[in-house]
């Protein structure tokens, strides 16, 4: 084997006194690390295929092994770091763009832990989730003005197609093909049963799926894969994704190898042939164009569904959302920079977009400026990871939070960020048919409904220590935040006070 | 009765449930300790052929032949259902063996016959296959004739 | 109800538990002519090699017959009177039945040999008595000479290996077990029995006795101290013959366990009935036949509605490690295919595309669902025989099948 300069990132420590040889590491390993010699009765490992999915060491039923960062090779450089140095190999053997997948993994703020939630003390009671009813259920859509009645004096409750949330959470865009057909169906039965959404991403939606539909939100993105008329009308609203905060101003690329039959027949192509989704929508140059596509999607689905324009959070986001706000949309959602993929060059994923924490704030304040907050529901995601991210969300001015990796991390993933070679061992991010059937969806659905049933559980624990009984009334309630160790500039885009103040 | 059911689509083909099973009727308290170094003699088995793989333990039969063939009454099938085998009446004839339509029945060094028992006898009362199975492929379930 | 078993033995036992799967309350009487419980005849053997304690030979508990209400009358039935519906015994006493079942066994088959009567410690080997005499009569120095290297004789042998100083086993036939193996796999066998200290004189008989010395046909002689004569049995069908009840070598029973005579049913080792693989009827003297035929009677003779209509010859046997298993009929095989793996052979018996029988020596390990495919004559062609042959397991059945069968009740 010529060599490749590449230092295996991790190292495969087995406790040869646990090893009882069951094999069950090798088996599991769709990367070939793990491989049994009969010569010498003794478990072998190929370290440099491990990516550290933690898969064998998970099922080893003696815990015998452990894989850990093989941290001994290289000098230690702060300015070339061990990463840095096999990115270079990596590019220099084979000439390519690098390609991550998962959310951004390098070491920039996480302001949802620089800012801390108010408890009711003395002055006003706190509430016992366990003795109270607790409001968690929300609305996403156009709301009205102002109050209007009729002519008769009776008020007019009419509202236009509103999503209806049990918490203000729900599964973000993740394509049929991206992800596993389990995977998908984990979700569409978890939000069933969670009475919450989950979203195609661009794939389209299989036809097992449409049951599922009023728990469902159908994605329109640029590639336009698998969208006709019976999808639009299948989902209780309609996404156009203009843009995805791990690869902002550009599209998907869904390599052949996973388009095979059903993902082919979902997304309508041919089968074997590269999905790419075109970076931006060539039909849509400016506010004007997507006012036309958002009225086209209505006009199709005969005004019942709202649309939801979803993009990449990025430097002018306030403006942008402004704009969306005035499209004829009913909700934007927005992707912070540190939100996953299935695969995205590392470069973009990297150093493109800023964080969902700041993009909120503007957007709210400025729609809220404007007085057009209420013409859009707010609905953000990018790495939110729990229940506590998502009353800062709240907070913060949004009306509901999509989450994606976190829910994948129910599912089983453990973020070795490799979806992008399609051997994903916990049977999520492939199409590969022995990999896929590792996740039971009826397990799926369980864990996903755990963690959210968990959430909201916390949620109305800290609903109730702030005193606030509806999540309605915790909505840009920002005086329910303080920052701690961020300057004043971060203060003032947040629009919170820090703390001690 | 409950029963043991295979869902072999979501078998991983990893073969946990038999190193469960030879765990939880070693009688020993470490799995180390008691699978190191010797061969299992599991009452489940996984059988495999590329794409196709799933477990397979004792239907306990409504009416077993293994019972019926059985030349030492070693093997009964009592009122729970449940199909069991008395160590110390089997002679090792194997004639359950030659009769079991699922190649269900096993032996040891010991030469006795060893058969899932749905972990009823070794005082577990839930399969050990079953809380083993990362996947749900293996269910202790309420199944009607 | 009145039911009335000839015979103790595990087929009666059966009966009882079929008649009672169906009727609580008729009555039940078991003539029996053994004064034990019914107990697994399989077992001496095992009982002599230690591997069977004698309290753990019997077929139920201690209160099997209390629990079933069960009459037991120790005696011989001497004749039967079908119309009358009585059964006489030798005692004189008269048992009048509603429904009669004939689960009477067989007994070992001695032909006239010269010089039998001068042989002092001579035994056959059929019944848990025989089996404590024998325990008495041999201790480490006894040499022991077995007629007959069939299943019976060739398992004495085996129990007695360990008890005595020497085993010697003698048969006309050339080959061993050739009821159920043909010449390769009776040699593998012979060759296995051997290494383990059996002495063989095959193609071999006494032809005449005297006191401990047996005068074989080829002009050797064969000294012994214990002589066991394991030559064959013969179905008892005395009472049941002279009563007009139609025979050929045993009791023909239709598939619910009927006898051409009415009200009169039979299981056991005293019939025979239609073997699927043989295409006729013929005795099947097995256990798993004799459960399975004395249920179905049981339960047809109180009423219920069985059928036992897939029987087949079967045997499974081990000696000292080395496992047979067989089942089924070769002889009218069109196709035989066998696999050889290292110590072990299988031979399978094909005709029509459908497999007639089968002979394993050695890797036995799951041959139940070869038996199966015997029992239920499936289609070979709709199966992957090649992977079949290699490892009994489920995959070529597919996965309707195993959905049916691991999912659902079987």
């Amino acid at each position: 084997m010529p060599i490749n300069y590449i230092l295996p990132e991790f190292e495969v420590e087995r406790s040869d006194y646990r090893c009882i040889r069951c094999r069950v590491c090798e088996r599991q390993c769709a990367n070939g690390v793990h491989r049994y010699d009969p010569d010498g009765d003794v478990m072998l490992s190929d370290e440099s295929r491990c990516v550290d999915c933690q898969r064998c060491v998970c099922l080893c039923p003696t815990r015998a092994l452990k894989i850990k960062h093989n941290d001994g090779a290289l000098r230690e450089n702060a300015n070339w770091k061990q990463n840095t140095i096999l990115e270079i190999y990596k590019q220099a053997n084979t000439g390519g763009v690098l390609l991550s997948s998962m959310g951004n993994p390098e070491p920039f703020p996480v302001y949802w832990d620089k800012i801390l939630v108010n408890a009711s003390q003395v002055t006003n009671p706190s509430i016992d989730p366990l003795r109270e009813p607790m409001e968690t259920r929300v609305f996403l859509g156009k709301k009205p003005h102002d109050i209007r009645r009729d002519s008769a004096g009776n008020l007019v409750t009419e509202l236009p197609p509103q999503i209806e949330l049990e918490l203000p959470v729900m599964f973000s865009a993740m394509s049929y093909g991206s992800i596993s057909y389990n995977a998908h169906k984990s979700l569409a039965t978890a939000a069933e049963q969670l009475g919450i959404c989950y979203n195609t991403g661009e794939g389209g939606l299989h036809e097992d799926f449409y049951p599922y539909g009023k728990n469902t939100i159908v994605q329109v993105a640029s590639g336009r894969f698998g969208v006709y008329k019976d999808y639009l009308e299948a989902g209780a609203a309609i996404e156009i994704k203009m843009g995805q905060g791990a690869k902002p101003g550009i599209g998907g690329h869904l390599p052949g190898t996973k388009v095979g039959a059903d993902v082919s027949k979902t997304r309508m192509i041919p089968q074997g042939s590269d999905a790419i989704s075109p970076a931006p929508h060539h039909d849509i140059y400016s506010i004007e164009d997507l006012r036309q596509l958002v009225f086209s999607l209505k006009e199709a689905t005969e005004y019942k569904k709202p649309v939801i324009v979803k993009v990449a959070a990025v430097h002018n986001i306030a403006a942008i959302a402004s704009g969306i706000a005035r499209s004829g949309a009913d909700i934007i959602a927005i992707d912070g920079f540190r939100g996953g993929t299935g695969a995205a060059p590392t470069r973009i994923r990297d150093n493109v977009g800023i964080p969902i924490e700041l993009a909120l704030a503007a957007v709210d304040k400025r729609l809220r400026d404007e007085g057009i907050r209420q013409n859009v529901s707010l609905v953000v995601g990018g790495s939110v990871r729990s229940a506590s991210d998502v009353i800062k969300a709240v907070a913060l001015g949004a009306d509901a939070c999509y989450i994606a990796s976190a829910a994948l991390l129910a599912l089983g993933c453990h973020l070795c960020r490799t979806c992008q070679s399609g051997k994903c061992n916990w049977g999520i991010a492939t199409q590969d048919p022995e990999l896929v059937r590792r996740l039971n969806p009826e397990v799926g659905k369980e864990r996903l409904v755990n963690l959210l049933t968990a959430w909201k559980h916390e949620i109305k624990e800290m609903m109730g220590l702030m005193g606030i009984n509806s999540i309605e009334a915790l909505r840009g309630n920002r005086l329910m935040l303080r920052g701690v160790g961020l300057n004043e500039k971060e203060l003032e885009i947040l629009g919170i006070s820090h703390a001690g103040e | 009765m409950k029963r043991v059911t295979v869902h072999e689509e979501w078998c991983l083909g990893c073969h946990l449930c038999e190193y469960n099973c030879a765990f939880a009727n070693s009688g020993l308290s470490d799995m180390v300790k008691a699978l190191k170094n010797t061969a299992i003699h599991p009452m489940v088995h996984v059988e495999e052929d590329g794409a196709i793989h799933y477990a397979v333990s004792c239907r306990h039969c409504e009416d077993p032949l293994c019972t019926k063939g059985c030349i030492s009454g070693a093997l009964t099938k009592g009122a729970d259902g449940v199909v069991t085998i008395d160590r110390n009446r089997c002679v090792g004839c194997l004639t359950c063996m030659l009769l079991c339509p699922y190649g269900c029945i096993v032996t040891d060094e010991n030469e006795t016959v060893l058969k899932c028992e749905l972990c009823v006898t070794n005082g577990r009362g839930t399969p050990a296959c079953v809380e083993g199975c990362p996947n749900r492929a293996i269910v202790y379930e309420e199944v009607q004739a | 109800m009145n039911y009335v078993i000839v015979g103790g033995g595990p087929a009666a036992v059966a009966c009882i538990e079929g008649i009672r799967s169906c009727d609580r309350d008729g009555s039940i009487t078991v003539i029996s002519k053994e004064p034990h419980p019914a107990y697994f005849r399989p077992l001496i053997s095992y009982y002599l090699e230690g591997k069977s304690r004698e309290q753990n030979i019997f077929c139920r508990d201690d209160d099997f017959y209390r629990n079933n209400s069960t009459a037991t009358v120790f005696g011989t039935v001497t004749s039967l009177d079908s119309d009358g519906r009585t059964v006489a015994l030798s005692s004189g006493e008269v048992i009048p039945y509603d429904r009669l079942c004939v689960c009477t066994g067989s007994s070992p088959f001695v032909p006239p040999m010269a010089g039998l009567d001068t042989v002092p410690r001579q035994f056959t080997f059929m019944t848990i008595d025989d089996a404590l005499a024998i325990e008495r009569a041999v201790d480490k120095n006894t040499r022991v000479l077995i007629i007959g290297a069939g299943l019976i004789g060739l398992k004495c042998a085996e129990g007695l290996l360990d008890r005595a100083g020497s085993v010697t086993v003698c048969d006309l036939a050339p080959r061993v077990l050739s009821s159920i193996l043909d010449d390769d796999c009776a040699a593998i066998v012979r060759e296995h029995l051997e290494n383990c200290g059996i002495r063989f004189s095959l193609s071999n008989t006494a032809e005449r006795f005297d006191t401990d010395t047996a005068y074989m046909k080829d002009g050797t002689t064969i000294e012994f101290d214990v002589l066991i004569l394991a030559l064959g049995v013969r179905p008892n069908i005395g009472f049941f013959k002279d009563a007009g009840g139609m025979c050929n070598r045993a009791i023909l029973v239709e598939n619910d366990m009927t006898t051409s005579l009415a009200d009169i049913y039979a299981a056991g080792d005293c019939v025979e009935q239609y073997d699927i693989t043989f295409g006729a009827k013929r005795i099947m003297a097995l256990l798993p036949n004799a459960i399975i035929g004395g249920y179905t009677a049981g339960v047809n003779m109180a009423g219920g509605n069985r059928r036992f209509d897939n029987a087949a010859p079967m045997n499974s046997i081990g000696f000292f490690g080395l496992h047979i298993m067989t089942a089924g009929t070769y002889g009218d095989a069109s196709q035989m295919i066998e696999e050889k793996g290292e110590n072990s052979v299988k031979r399978f018996f094909i005709r029509d595309n459908k497999l007639i029988g089968f002979i394993i020596v050695g890797d036995v390990k799951g041959a139940g669902i070869y038996t199966d495919l015997v029992r239920t004559q499936v289609d070979l062609s709709a199966l992957d025989f090649d992977m079949l042959r290699k490892d009994p397991n489920l995959i070529p059945f597919g996965q309707i099948y195993r959905r049916k069968t691991l999912r659902g009740v079987v």
